[in-house]
């Protein structure tokens, strides 16, 4: 009974404090538009993200890794009775064949109109590792193996060419490679903790 | 009322109910659901208070856009150790240990 009072006091206090006007707001979006050409991005999400943030973005993509890691060191054990998945059915099969492609296509579109348009890595990797799980819900592949070699250095390039190229200074020429490699590690982050979840 | 307002007032909504059964619900499940949903609303908060003045402010976009991706990969995390928790010990609960 305390607690539902004090999450509908809460409630009302965030709402109050939604609805009053910042007293002295600053207008970040102008200053945004004013720096955009120092960031090699044509868009302004992008430019916060991989230019005026972009030690946010490098840590998050760290954080992302970190989970992988963390997910994978934390096996259900012998004990969990993992039910072996079902077969999947003919319908699952015939989607994912259907829907894969366009999603790969998608993802590419993203990636390449993260520059001047809304998109990006994150974006694009997301609909990647969303094509990878509906692969394994389909029984095409296998679980992402984060032990294989080949799959911890598409995990790691992401982060480590965007920390080589963000000290380089050269992060507003190389941003497309960086975004590029950024997408595979998120795609392959994600599909590593869904492999993790799952086992 | 902008639209802007309104979401953000959705996603104040959306924090609460979250939080209301982070607190009630036992099942470790439901409390990772919970934590999403309050995820899911302070998100959309931060969206929404980013474009009630009419030009979307970019800034918030992108914190959220990174925060998307944590939550994402904490929740996988949390199922993960959920599931270690349960084949530990059998409980899916987060009650105190039983006396020894």
């Amino acid at each position: 009974m305390i607690a539902r009072l004090g999450v509908l006091a809460l409630a009302a206090a965030l709402a109050w404090a939604v609805l009053e006007p910042a007293p002295d707001r600053v207008e970040l979006a102008p200053r945004v538009a004013a720096a955009l050409h120092d960031t090699g991005a044509a868009h302004p999400v992008t430019a916060v993200l991989l230019g005026f943030r972009a030690y946010d973005t490098l840590l998050e993509v760290v954080v992302v890794l970190l989970a992988v890691l963390a997910a994978a060191a934390a096996p259900a054990g012998a004990g969990a009775g993992a039910a072996p998945p079902a077969p999947a059915s003919a319908v699952l099969r015939a989607f994912a064949n259907a829907l894969v492609p366009v999603m790969l296509l998608t993802a590419g579109y993203f990636l390449w109109a993260g520059s001047t348009q809304p998109g990006g890595a994150f974006q694009a990797g997301a609909v990647l590792a969303a094509a990878g799980v509906l692969l394994r819900l389909a029984g095409v592949t296998t679980p992402l193996d984060v032990e294989h070699p080949g799959v911890r250095v598409g995990l790691v390039a992401g982060p480590a060419v965007f920390l080589a190229v963000f000290l380089s200074g050269a992060l507003p020429e190389l941003l497309l490679l960086v975004e590029t490699l950024l997408t595979v590690s998120i795609a392959a982050a994600l599909l590593g903790l869904f492999a993790a979840a799952r086992r | 009322m902008s639209a802007g307002l309104a979401y953000a007032l959705a996603g104040v909504l959306l924090f609460c109910l979250g939080l209301q059964a982070l607190l009630a619900q036992a099942h470790v499940l439901r409390k990772i659901l919970a934590l999403n949903i309050m995820a899911s609303g302070s998100f959309l908060a931060l969206v929404g208070l980013a474009q009630r003045g009419g030009v979307p402010d970019p800034v918030p976009h992108a914190l959220v856009l990174t925060g998307i991706v944590v939550a994402v990969s904490s929740t996988a995390f949390a199922l993960a150790l959920l599931r270690r928790l349960a084949a530990e010990s059998g409980r899916t609960t987060l009650d105190r240990d039983p006396a020894p």
